[in-house]
């Protein structure tokens, strides 16, 4: 069965009396366990769609099947529930969270919130939480911006997978992270979905990334899909103008003597 | 070849909660006349701060130690200088400190009582030497200027870009400060170089104000303010960093240009190796406020001397690595 | 350094912070010093200050006794300025908040509502309320606070305006977390910093109001207030100055030494923003 099917979803802006399509007529679908890539430059469109998927913000037109139901039907208490198996990781993972918050008090909302744990568990929980995303549980009550940027994204990570989703939506996740700790996260994240079969919407504008992680890429350019296809085979040979342009223009090494793993 | 700056024994602190950071721990390295140099590092690598040391920007509160020779003048030759051109004994004695041994490192806690305004000042320590902020002890005789000598493009050129100011005169206001034109012609000179950054419609775009601008073009209106009064020495801190990559390919594309056409040395800092390798002639790579090590660009990617240096290499995610995704079968 | 230490480094903020400790001592140790009824006659009608060392600063019309009346007065307008402040401050920032965080109607009908009572002076409000309803002490806190409000609720909404537009609101929706939690769990607490810099001067606001409702003997009866002493001695302006003078030199400094004190934490709170 599709997670989660999108079809014609179109979002528009009214900037100084003129209508701009920020997403126009977009369809995708993703299968469970897998990674769906959404790239493009700025201004293509694709955190708007992250943000319709999310129901954090609503779109004009267009439909959404999450897990077999009409997502955009959802309201009140049965969106909430319903949230806990639909979850994002932000880019900034500094802004992601409360400023006044500790990585308890993070981690311990989803699972009050979705009474997965009673209140005597939870601390148990939070623990085993820290571990399944490699940090330790002493890091519980630390604050948020006392730790570092990767146990940040780690931590926000852990609160994404705390409610047990089946799709994770990574909006430019691994894009404000150093170089070497964004190997780390990413590897974390394919461990995750080999362990639990979660399938990841993945939004960045970094190619190389993308090539690395994805099962599948739709390219957007300016609201509307350019071209989409397996991500090795889209990346390596792109068709369309956009695809073509962003491999371009991707820095690359041209090392002589490459190291073998 | 020729030193436009000889940088020496540099450190720089800032205190933070009572406690001191040392943000550059004694850097030595020689910027070259005319080179494009890359100072790559990660995140509290000390690359910004070099960028600002060397700009004549970092804050009063920071403290500095070591000198930056100057050449903006008279021409003065050295000897080339090898691979690590801080090791140079006869160059060292000129102002010597001792630096490093008696401040703190990152995390150490300090007694508040050593820590009272007059600490920059008394830096200078036991050891015979003198320590001078930004002297000018080697080669040229006179300070560099912050936009009249260096020119300086930041990161977010929506916060460096004055937002109740046309975009022309923010450019027109620094030909004319510092070259002493007219208006009219500082405007002339303005329009000039809007066109020279291949901003498009430059007759109209002078008069535009910065929110009515892509990023990408703010960014090429403020490499056109940077470069404005002919600097001989343009700092790029991280100027692509907030930029897509097409947008930011085409900015590094205009950055070698003008570098080239103008004859500017480039500091160009930046977190990702694969765009330093591609725009800069040597690459200096940072990590915890030390330089690892700094060679010529083919040098760095294809035969580090360090491990951290092959690490980042490594951590690279180019469109040939091999993809970390091992596929299941469907 | 300690927000304290940091405080304690500017003058103005050591003036206001002492001329406060003055004034809760006085207002703490007014039934201690003057267990009695401060309102009873204590000796002769107006004797003048410094004369009689039992009655230091002299009696009233009626022989009451002005130093007693001074440190009972001083526990009226503190209670008075602190309650009627903290009321203020907190139906501002709960209308603010809801304003600026469910936006829409809810925002429309709430903002309207808001400028129908600035648009009318708090005082004429304060007075309106207070003789319909009648004077004691809760009455005098209520009407004041009806007038004070506005103006945190202004500067809430507009903060909360901008915090639900960060990534941390929509995680807390992503989470399933509800509009009412994200709204006082998540928003309010962090748009409180700039509204709570309006106190010291709501504060001093308040006093002011009560000692002018009080004046005009609209204040509680049977309380002794700063207002209603300057009152008292209007009427014996000439031949007892000090009547008036005394309690309007206690009303002057609290103000003065609230604002600065306020000015002091605000000034220190901003610096270790900017350095952080």
């Amino acid at each position: 069965m599709t997670l989660l099917a999108v079809s014609d979803l179109t979002k528009r802006y009214r900037r100084g009396g003129k209508t701009i399509a920020a997403v126009d007529g977009v369809s995708f679908a993703v299968e469970p366990g897998e990674t769906l890539a959404l790239a493009g430059p700025s201004g293509s469109g694709k955190s708007t769609i992250a943000r319709l998927v999310l129901r954090l913000i609503e779109p004009d037109a267009g439909n959404i099947q999450f897990e077999g139901d009409d997502f955009l039907t959802l309201n009140g208490a049965a969106l909430r529930a319903r949230r806990a198996h639909l979850q994002m990781v932000f880019q900034d993972p500094l802004a992601a969270f409360n400023p006044r918050a500790t990585v308890a008090r993070v981690l311990d909302d989803p699972l009050r919130i979705h009474a997965i744990a009673s209140r005597a568990e939870r601390p148990a929980r939070i623990a085993a939480l820290l571990e399944r995303v490699g940090l330790t549980a002493d890091l519980a009550p630390r604050a948020i911006h006392e730790i570092s940027g990767g146990q940040r994204q780690r931590v926000a990570i852990a609160r994404a997978i705390a409610t047990n989703p089946s799709l994770i939506v990574l909006d430019e996740a691994v894009s404000a992270l150093d170089v070497s700790v964004r190997g780390q996260i990413l590897e974390l994240l394919l461990d995750l979905q080999a362990r639990e079969r979660i399938a990841y919407l993945f939004i960045s504008h970094d190619l190389g990334v993308v090539r690395a992680i994805a099962h599948r890429v739709v390219l957007l350019d300016a609201g509307r899909i350019a071209e989409s296809g397996d991500a090795r085979a889209v990346i390596d040979a792109p068709q369309s103008a956009i695809g073509k342009a962003l491999v371009a223009a991707a820095p690359r090494l041209n090392r002589s003597s490459r190291q073998v793993p | 070849m020729t030193a436009q700056a000889e940088i020496r024994d540099l450190s720089v602190h800032y205190r933070r909660d009572g406690a001191e950071v040392t943000a550059l721990d004694s850097i030595s390295l020689d910027v070259v006349a005319g080179e494009r140099l890359a100072i790559i590092g990660e995140s509290g690598s000390g690359k910004s701060t070099l960028a600002l040391a060397i700009a004549g920007l970092l804050p009063g509160s920071a403290k500095v130690e070591g000198r930056i020779g100057w050449q903006f003048q008279a021409p003065r030759s050295f000897p080339p200088p090898s691979v690590l051109p801080d090791i140079s004994p006869a160059r060292g004695e000129i102002g010597n400190t001792a630096i490093g041994s008696s401040t703190s490192k990152i995390g150490e806690g300090r007694d508040e009582s050593v820590i009272s305004p007059l600490a920059g000042e008394m830096s200078g320590r036991t050891e015979g030497g003198v320590t001078e902020r930004r002297t000018s002890a080697i080669g040229g005789p006179r300070q560099p200027l912050p936009g009249r000598d260096i020119g300086f493009v930041f990161q977010d050129p929506s916060a460096s870009l004055d937002p109740v100011m046309a975009v022309g005169k923010q450019i027109a206001e620094v030909a004319h400060t510092h070259l002493g034109l007219d208006w009219p012609q500082a405007y002339a000179r303005a329009k000039h170089l809007l066109e020279r950054v291949r901003l498009p419609d430059p007759a109209s775009a002078i008069r535009a104000f910065p929110h009515q601008l892509s990023g990408g073009q703010k960014q090429r209106v403020a490499i056109a303010a940077a470069i404005a009064a002919e600097p001989k020495l343009l700092i790029a801190d991280e100027a692509t960093s907030a930029l897509d990559t097409i947008v930011q390919a085409e900015i590094v594309a205009l950055i070698r240009q003008l570098v080239i056409e103008d004859g500017m040395t480039l500091l160009f800092i930046s977190h990702d190796i694969a765009l330093a390798a591609e725009l800069a002639e040597r690459i200096a790579v940072f990590r915890y406020g030390g330089l690892v090590e700094i060679g010529a660009t083919a040098q760095i990617v294809n035969a580090p001397r360090q491990d951290y240096t092959r690490a980042l290499l490594d951590a690279h995610l180019g469109l040939d690595a091999s993809p970390l995704l091992r596929r299941t079968p469907a | 350094m300690s927000p304290l230490n940091r405080l304690l480094r500017r003058p103005e903020a050591v003036a206001g912070a002492f001329i406060l400790a003055v004034l809760f001592a006085m207002a703490l140790s007014a039934s201690l010093l003057f267990p009695s009824d401060p309102q009873a006659i204590a000796g002769p009608a107006l004797l003048p200050s410094f004369q009689d060392w039992s009655l230091p600063l002299g009696t009233d019309r009626l022989g009451r006794d002005v130093l007693a009346e001074l440190f009972h007065g001083a526990r009226t307008s503190l209670a008075v300025g602190l309650a009627a402040a903290t009321a203020a401050l907190f139906i501002g920032a709960v209308v603010g908040t809801l304003a600026g965080f469910a936006g829409g109607l809810v925002d429309e009908v709430l903002m309207r509502i808001t400028d129908a009572f600035q648009t009318v002076p708090s005082f004429l409000l304060a007075l309106a309320f207070v003789s319909v309803v009648g004077p004691s002490l809760g009455i005098v806190v209520a009407a004041i606070a009806l007038g004070a409000w506005t103006g945190p609720a202004r500067v809430a909404r507009a903060e909360v305006l901008s915090i639900r537009e960060r990534d941390y609101v929509a995680g807390a929706r992503v989470i399933g977390m509800h509009p009412m939690a994200i709204a006082f769990r998540e928003v309010l607490p962090n748009a409180l910093p700039p509204v709570l810099a309006l106190s010291s001067v709501i504060v001093a606001a308040a006093i002011l109001t009560e000692a002018a409702l009080s004046f005009l003997g609209l204040g509680d009866p049977n309380r002794v207030t700063w207002g209603g002493m300057i009152a008292e001695g209007r009427t014996v302006l000439r031949t007892a100055p000090f009547l008036s003078i005394v309690p309007g030199i206690a009303l002057v400094l609290t103000v003065l030494g609230i604002y600065l004190a306020g000015e002091g934490v605000v000034e220190t709170t901003a610096v270790r923003r900017s350095l952080s």
